[in-house]
């Protein structure tokens, strides 16, 4: 067996001419749990569906186990999926919803109810077996789901944004679950969603995608603590970014000021992106800060305290403890390894500045700009009839 | 609160309750009466008694019924199968193509029928101008049979249709992705739940195919079914007693299928439409 389960060469998708994957290139280890993570439409779900084999690429090859599965249709893989509305079959009961993909396999009865008994076991759900779906509650037909999906024993689970459905509390308890099951399987575990701080928690690596296009694999500190572009800083925790210059190794300018960084390998006097992250700010008097300004708001959220500082028209965040009040001139402090500096990317300048959280805010009042046609040409593309 | 909402709920019910008991209750109670009773108004089973010489008409539309019933659904099955994974602009289009036929009144569409079919009609002109021998079908059995499967089979793409329709996309995939090909994935996911618009199909195309008097006395020359005779023993003779002892065999025969068909259903309230 080789050690990449999946490859994806080069993989292109369009629908009705709109490019949905551009040229995708992923390799996906046995037994790692992966996450494509990406706002919607970023061609996420789609990659996915590639893997289910209900996407066929017009372009660009996709390997399993080494095997050119390409044209494969969906019920000769070796994949099972989690939908993301679990999609049970609300005619048959748990135990036959879980004995489904294993009645198609004509598996000997006495070994399949075996099969499913085990299953039920390992989502906490015995006694279930005659249960109706629809008298199951959201977390409840979430396990059916995962049983149905893993008593195949598939090599790969795909998994399309399985939490999204569940409230907060449940959700954690589940990503805590996912993570038990796919450690106690060893499986391969490929998750799907746009949640950053579900993908940061329990994936071995992070697929960050955006526009049809990978814009960083890495585990997630790498994703977290390196990243490639604005896009990625942006989309992965809170970030400010500026326009600055890299001068030499070693050393930047950003907004009139001079520092030293740790980053290097940009050449001289480059025009990059720099990175700071809102926790990795001092605040502190506003003479003995690098930079200072006027606090232009303040939201208590409970560990600290989320500040906006207006620095010649930018708009910083800051999370401190300290208790800091609109209206406080207040100094900003940094070390040479709190700054992160990125090369320019097409998605420079569209992120960084704290006037408004979501780019939908920037649009909110403009009439033209219609955010839920963007949404439209996203997860499989297909017409649907609802 | 609670109260209020019942009584609106029962004032806006009342139109439809006074309908009821005019319209269906009461007809249903005089047929029951006329059928027990003599030309007198004496109480009498005399009425069933001279039924047994219509035996084979009551066969006959059964069996005309139910053949017709399942060219019905052999037909509309697939159609509606195929209709329900179309895009929806032209799942519109091909809904409005079933249903332009229901613009046209019955007995329009019965003659037109008539005259397709006819001894010196479309086909047999067509058949004639290629040089092949007519084929004598109108006054037949099939004859018939086509015109109730023409008159009644929207009633039975449409309950099929609209189950299928909301079969959710995702449900199929998920039988193939856990290893169905397709006819697993119909035998296993689409048939079980298309089962109820099957049952309402079959009741609403086989009620009236059983019943209809007009289609077989234009289509099936002197063939007569139980309709033909109940509107005979009316219209014809005015003996109401025969005629309504026979619309009771008839309607409790019908009951008594539609009863073994609803047993499919599991008691879905889909099937109980009688």
């Amino acid at each position: 067996m080789s050690e990449h389960i999946i490859s994806l060469e080069g993989v292109t998708v369009a629908f009705d001419g709109e490019t949905i994957l551009d040229h995708i290139s992923l390799e996906i280890q046995d037994g790692e749990f992966i996450t494509l993570l990406g706002p919607s439409g970023c061609g996420k779900t789609t990659t996915l569906r590639i893997l289910g084999g209900f996407v066929e690429p017009m372009s660009g090859r996709v390997y399993f186990d080494g095997q050119c599965i390409n044209t494969v249709p969906p019920h000769k893989r070796q994949v099972s999926t989690i939908f993301q509305r679990y999609a049970l079959f609300p005619h048959l009961n748990v135990y036959e919803n879980i004995a489904f993909g294993l009645r198609v396999r004509k598996v000997p009865e006495a070994e399949l109810c075996d099969r499913v008994e085990e299953a039920l076991a390992l989502v906490n759900l015995r006694g279930f077996e005659k249960r109706k779906i629809a008298a199951l509650s959201g977390g409840q037909q979430q396990r059916v789901a995962i049983a149905r999906a893993v008593v195949t024993r598939p090599k790969v689970l795909l998994l399309d944004e399985p939490l999204a459905a569940l409230d907060l509390k449940l959700r954690k308890d589940m990503q805590v679950e996912l993570k038990n099951i796919q450690q106690s399987l060893g499986i391969t575990f490929v998750f799907v969603t746009h949640d950053q701080e579900e993908a940061l928690s329990m994936s071995d690596r992070v697929v960050v995608m955006d526009g049809g296009k990978i814009q960083q694999i890495g585990t997630p500190q790498d994703i977290y603590n390196e990243p490639q572009n604005a896009f990625v800083a942006d989309f992965i925790g809170e970030s400010n970014i500026l326009d600055g210059v890299m001068i030499h190794d070693g050393l930047c300018r950003f907004a009139g000021k001079e520092c030293l960084c740790v980053d290097g390998g940009f050449g001289e006097n480059t025009p990059v992106d720099v990175v700071i992250r809102p926790e990795d700010i001092q605040v502190v008097a506003p003479a003995e800060g690098m930079l200072s300004g006027l606090v232009t708001g303040s939201t208590f959220k409970g560990v600290h305290y989320e500040v906006i500082v207006d620095i010649d028209g930018f708009k910083w965040m800051i999370q401190t403890t300290a208790c800091i009040r609109e209206g406080d001139e207040i100094g900003l402090k940094f070390g040479p390894e709190d700054i992160h500096i990125m090369a320019k990317s097409e998605y420079s300048g569209m992120f960084g500045d704290y006037s408004s959280f979501s780019d939908e805010m920037d649009y909110i009042d403009d009439p033209a700009f219609n955010l839920s046609e963007e949404d439209e040409l996203t997860e499989g593309g297909e017409d649907r009839v609802d | 609160m609670t109260k209020r909402k019942g009584f609106m709920q029962r004032l806006l019910a009342a139109p439809y309750l006074v309908w009821a008991a005019l319209f269906i209750i009461v007809p249903l109670i005089m047929v029951i009466y006329y059928a027990f009773t003599d030309k007198n108004g004496a109480f009498t089973f005399d009425n069933f008694s001279q039924i047994a010489a219509f035996t084979h008409t009551f066969t006959l539309s059964i069996w005309l019924g139910a053949v017709a019933t399942v060219i019905c659904l052999v037909i509309a099955y697939p159609l509606a199968y195929i209709m329900s994974r179309m895009k929806p602009r032209h799942q519109r289009f091909a809904m409005m193509l079933v249903m332009l036929p229901m613009w046209i009144n019955l007995i329009l569409r019965t003659y037109a029928l008539m005259n397709i079919v006819a001894d010196t009609g479309i086909i047999n002109t067509m058949l004639s101008f290629v040089g092949l021998p007519p084929v004598h079908m109108i006054n037949t059995q099939g004859a018939v049979v086509a015109g109730m499967v023409y008159n009644f089979i929207p009633y039975m793409i449409m309950p099929i249709y609209n189950v299928m329709t909301r079969i959710d996309p995702p449900v199929l995939e998920a039988s193939r992705d856990l290893g169905g090909n397709f006819f697993q994935t119909f035998r296993r996911v689409i048939f079980p739940l298309s089962l109820p618009g099957i049952v309402s199909g079959i009741t609403m195309v086989f009620v009236p195919s059983v019943s209809t008097f007009y289609i077989s006395t234009k289509l099936g020359g002197t063939m007569a079914l139980v309709g033909d005779i109940i509107e005979f023993t009316f219209i014809g003779e005015t003996n109401y007693n025969v005629g309504a002892s026979m619309s009771l065999i008839l309607m409790a025969m019908i009951l008594l299928c539609m009863l073994v068909m609803n047993r499919f259903t599991d008691g879905d309230e889909e099937g109980l439409i009688v």
